[in-house]
């Protein structure tokens, strides 16, 4: 079984329907037991690190995504849940989880593209992943295809070779992370089309060892 | 970069499509679920419904509308239509979709805007406007003020105050749509459209009178909008997503191509 980690920020149904969709039964809970009885977990969020922080620590899930990350355990995180896993965040200068060294940084003001256009704050929209580490994950996934993003903050590891993917807004940026069991988009997969389902489709399939 | 967005944007009674005769194949023209998965696999990069339902009875028609199109298409989509309230925003936002669009009902209580951004975050919230130009004045800097009921009563608001305090009260994307355009077919309203989109830091969405591929184009390229809202001209085929986005790449305008 796969769960859906709940901690009260922001609707987890469209991953439910988006697994559904390619086959995969889930569970949405905020249940740490059921977490810690689940082959997978999958870690959405949207929503300000300082208040989804606060409620993972109050319910207890913080350890118990730590325990599954030292289990083994195929971890996804999506979104906020691509950020939280980083050691601390810009956004309400947030302590995370640290389960990879680094830091959640904003976008910088004044940001423009090679025409010098001003770019605006959050990056929403749809744009593209430059590879930078082959995965499993991206397997069948083309050059052109692009992804669904919505965030004003984004994922800066320490680690370079924590860096799965990058994307370019003004500046190039980490959008897919990843160290051992655990991977991190900080695009929505589940609202990203075709790709975006094979992509999970291949984190569903995915068995780090 | 990020792509410049195509939005079909669908009108809903009573649980039914208003428009799109002209379609053909295996489409039920009168769904609009089957509308929404057309679209989907024609390219749109998102998709507005609008509810028209009067009736408030009937209104929970909708939200089994959602839920079905939720299941059926995995691109966000947005719902607007008679929502008032943080209840009515919660309940189309869990049955699948990815933003609430709200316009009369923020125009008369702004505060629903920062309580919606509270509950959901911004990026849940679209301010729906209404748009007429009216010629410049002191109660009206910008020229252009805010309508409601389809343009009939006019509002006493700067369309463009009305957008950046929409902002300031956590409002995550504009919808902008000038009643002066809308069905028109001549082509977005250029000047209002880039007025606002210069004075906002959140997308803007223009919306009212495509009625060829270079309005498209202009109002992505000299409208400075993040997004093309299109209804008839998709609707009646004079052109369908894939068409809008070879003309646009063509154009040099970034477009999602793959899908």
């Amino acid at each position: 079984m796969i769960t859906i980690v709940d901690y009260s920020a922001g609707n987890l149904t469209s991953v439910e329907r988006a697994l559904k969709f390619i086959g995969y039964n889930s569970c949405i809970t905020d249940d740490t037991s059921k977490i810690k009885a689940s082959e997978r977990v999958i870690f959405p969020g949207v929503g300000a690190a300082g208040s989804a922080m606060n409620s993972l620590v109050q319910m207890g899930i913080d350890k118990a995504i730590k325990e599954a990350f030292e289990e083994g355990k195929p971890i996804l995180g999506i979104c906020l849940g691509s950020q939280i896993i980083l050691g601390r965040s810009e956004e309400n200068e947030t302590l995370c989880l640290g389960i990879i060294s680094g830091s959640v940084k904003a976008f910088p003001d004044g940001l423009t593209d090679i025409d010098k256009n001003r770019l605006k704050i959050p990056h929403m929209g749809w744009n593209r992943i430059d590879i930078v580490t082959p995965h499993p994950l991206l397997e069948g996934i083309e050059a052109d295809d692009e992804f669904y993003f919505v965030h004003g903050y984004y994922p800066n590891p320490d680690d370079s070779s924590h860096i799965i993917g990058t994307t370019n807004y003004g500046i190039q940026f980490p959008s897919i992370i990843g160290s051992k069991n655990l991977l991190a988009t900080q695009f929505h997969l589940e609202k990203s089309g075709r790709p975006g389902l094979k992509m999970l489709k291949n984190f569903c399939e995915w068995n780090p060892c | 970069m990020l792509s410049k967005r195509i939005i079909p944007c669908l009108d809903v009674h009573e649980g039914r499509t208003t428009k799109g005769i002209k379609f053909k194949d295996n489409i039920d023209i009168g769904d609009p679920v089957d509308m929404a998965r057309y679209y989907y696999d024609n390219g749109a990069d998102e998709i507005v419904f609008y509810d028209i339902t009067a009736s408030h009875e009937k209104r929970d028609i909708m939200l089994d509308v959602v839920r079905r199109v939720a299941e059926t298409i995995f691109i966000p989509f947005s719902v607007g239509g008679g929502i008032r309230t943080v209840d009515d925003m919660r309940k189309v936002l869990l049955a699948g979709a990815e933003k609430v669009s709200i316009n009369s009902a923020a125009v008369k209580n702004p505060k629903i805007i920062s309580q919606g951004a509270a509950a959901f975050g911004s990026q849940c919230i679209v301010l729906g406007m209404d748009v007429k130009e009216v010629g410049k004045s002191d109660k009206i800097p910008s020229g252009y003020e805010i309508v409601i009921n389809g343009g009939r009563t006019y509002m006493g608001m700067d369309a463009l105050e009305w957008a950046v305090r929409g902002q300031q009260l956590g409002a995550g994307e504009i919808c902008l749509n000038s009643i002066d355009a809308d069905g028109t077919q001549d082509g977005y309203e250029l000047n209002l459209t880039s007025l606002i989109s210069s004075h906002v830091d959140m997308p803007v969405i223009a919306s009212g009178g495509a009625g060829n591929l270079e309005h498209i184009s202009d109002v992505l390229t000299k409208g400075k909008a993040d997004a093309a809202l299109v209804a008839s001209i998709v609707h009646y085929e004079t052109y369908t997503i894939s068409d809008i986005k070879e003309h646009l790449d063509s154009q040099g305008i970034k477009v999602r191509k793959h899908w």
